[in-house]
């Protein structure tokens, strides 16, 4: 569970103050607004990688305020996936097993089956220069879940996709979501992305959470 | 017309060369290698940029991290100080470096080990002027990466250290070969400062601008002419170095 109470962030001229919400453990959250409106910058507080002006950020049953990203286990895939552009995929999935010094054995197993999850096993040993705009999101896919986190946090993950390729993100994402006991903070302006990923939809407006509607 | 004028610069710098080989044959060349006095000046002026040229990517990585990652107070003022040694003119900073030896700290430290006036002095008089554009090179390159990859790493259980070693220094690489090359380049024909600051003592303080100059008041310009062309292939060699491998985005 997600819990976020009387949040302000403040950055330079943009401002996000008293927002309340609570996002429920195992539930896919669709962050929802326009362009500008706060919703990546929420994302990455809850990320730890913003501070916060005041209010509290809990995380099941503890206050991780002031917590560092690291502490905070959740799984990031920004906009431009942002992938370790020196390393290979293979690489950039193991990472942060090979940051928490797991032994070579299992990063391998736990790089392969993420691989083959998000179909991307013949990728491995390919660098991050050649891959295309949905290759590179599921890598940051596999490296985000890679260290079992209990929050997935994605910002527009498919937007800059095309047609043909968002269709079958979406499926992977609805496979993920089935699969995986995993709470989801999925930020977009996509109503159809919504409908079909959503368990509960946040929308947002001018720093501001408006209203909230829940599917199924 | 402009491109007669652009490349009447370039046929300038190539026409300066090309006189200095026409004023020296390969044995006047063979010859100043020959010479103790010289062989001295290229070992030292080998080893000297070297240790420069490792010192300044010491300080220029952290500090240029430093520089383009963090805000802080006075950061306008620190940049500005940062560039004082490249608009500086050389031999003033051989003064100021001088005097900074004769003041109470400065004698204390001589009075343990002696700098002016030896090997020492001409390494720091080198980096003085070295590591200013090695920090400003460092700077540019950590600016341009964008610091996403570190965020991310972040989350992914890094602390800002290993962030820092495992993500951003690898992405820099070009650039750290940039600034270290730049360096070295430019601890080679630094002159000014080590003239005032370490003498120009053959076989003890002698680097290869040093020699050119000692030659020429000896009038044998000859082997003047003979150690700069030595210095000019070495400078253009670890230039094609920069252009071949180094990132065109960082050089300064």
């Amino acid at each position: 569970m997600i819990r976020g109470i009387n949040l302000s962030i403040h950055q330079g001229d943009f401002k996000l103050s008293n927002l309340n919400f609570t996002i429920e453990a195992k539930e896919y959250v669709v962050l929802m607004g326009k362009t500008g409106c706060g919703k990546t910058t929420l994302l990455e507080t809850i990320c730890g990688l913003r501070k916060l002006s005041s209010g509290e950020i809990w995380i099941n049953d503890k206050n991780v305020s002031n917590e560092v990203p690291a502490k905070r286990e959740i799984g990031y895939v920004p906009q431009d996936a942002a992938l370790f552009n020196t390393m290979t995929v293979k690489k950039n999935i193991g990472f942060a097993l090979k940051i928490r010094k797991c032994n070579k054995q299992k990063i391998e197993e736990r790089t392969n089956e993420l691989a083959e999850l998000m179909g991307i096993d013949h990728l491995l040993e390919r660098r991050i220069d050649g891959l295309s705009g949905g290759e590179k999101q599921r890598v940051a896919l596999a490296r985000a879940l890679s260290f079992y986190p209990q929050i997935l946090c994605l910002d527009e993950p498919l937007s800059a996709l095309d047609e043909d390729t968002k269709g079958d993100m979406i499926e992977l994402l609805v496979k993920l979501k089935q699969n995986l006991d995993i709470t989801v903070v999925h930020v977009t302006h996509s109503n159809f992305e919504a409908s079909k990923l959503a368990n509960k939809v946040l929308y947002f407006e001018a720093g501001t959470i408006t209203h909230q509607k829940k599917f199924r | 017309m402009m491109g007669i004028v652009a490349s009447t610069y370039i046929i300038l710098i190539v026409a300066m060369m090309v006189a200095d080989m026409s004023y020296t044959s390969p044995g006047h060349i063979f010859e100043a290698l020959k010479s103790k006095e010289i062989q001295y000046a290229i070992k030292l002026s080998l080893i000297t940029c070297t240790v420069t040229m490792i010192l300044s990517v010491m300080v220029a990585v952290p500090l240029g991290y430093f520089m383009s990652r963090f805000e802080f107070p006075f950061k306008k003022v620190i940049d500005a100080i940062l560039d004082i040694p490249i608009v500086l003119p050389p031999l003033v900073i051989g003064l100021s470096l001088l005097i900074l030896f004769q003041t109470a700290p400065g004698r204390f430290i001589e009075s343990h080990v002696r700098i002016t006036y030896t090997v020492y002095s001409v390494v720091i008089a080198q980096f003085m002027v070295a590591c200013a554009f090695a920090v400003r090179t460092m700077y540019v390159t950590f600016s341009q990466i964008n610091n996403r990859q570190e965020q991310v790493a972040l989350t992914l259980g890094c602390n800002q250290k290993q962030a820092f070693f495992n993500i951003l220094l690898p992405q820099a690489k070009n650039g750290i070969l940039t600034a270290a090359s730049l360096a070295w380049a430019r601890a080679l024909g630094e002159f000014g400062p080590i003239l005032i600051f370490s003498g120009a003592t053959r076989m003890r303080t002698e680097v290869l601008p040093t020699t050119v100059f000692l030659e020429m008041t000896v009038g044998n310009i000859e082997a003047a002419v003979a150690v700069s062309l030595i210095m000019i292939f070495s400078g253009f060699a670890v230039l094609m170095v920069v252009r071949l491998f180094g990132d065109k985005k960082v050089i300064v």
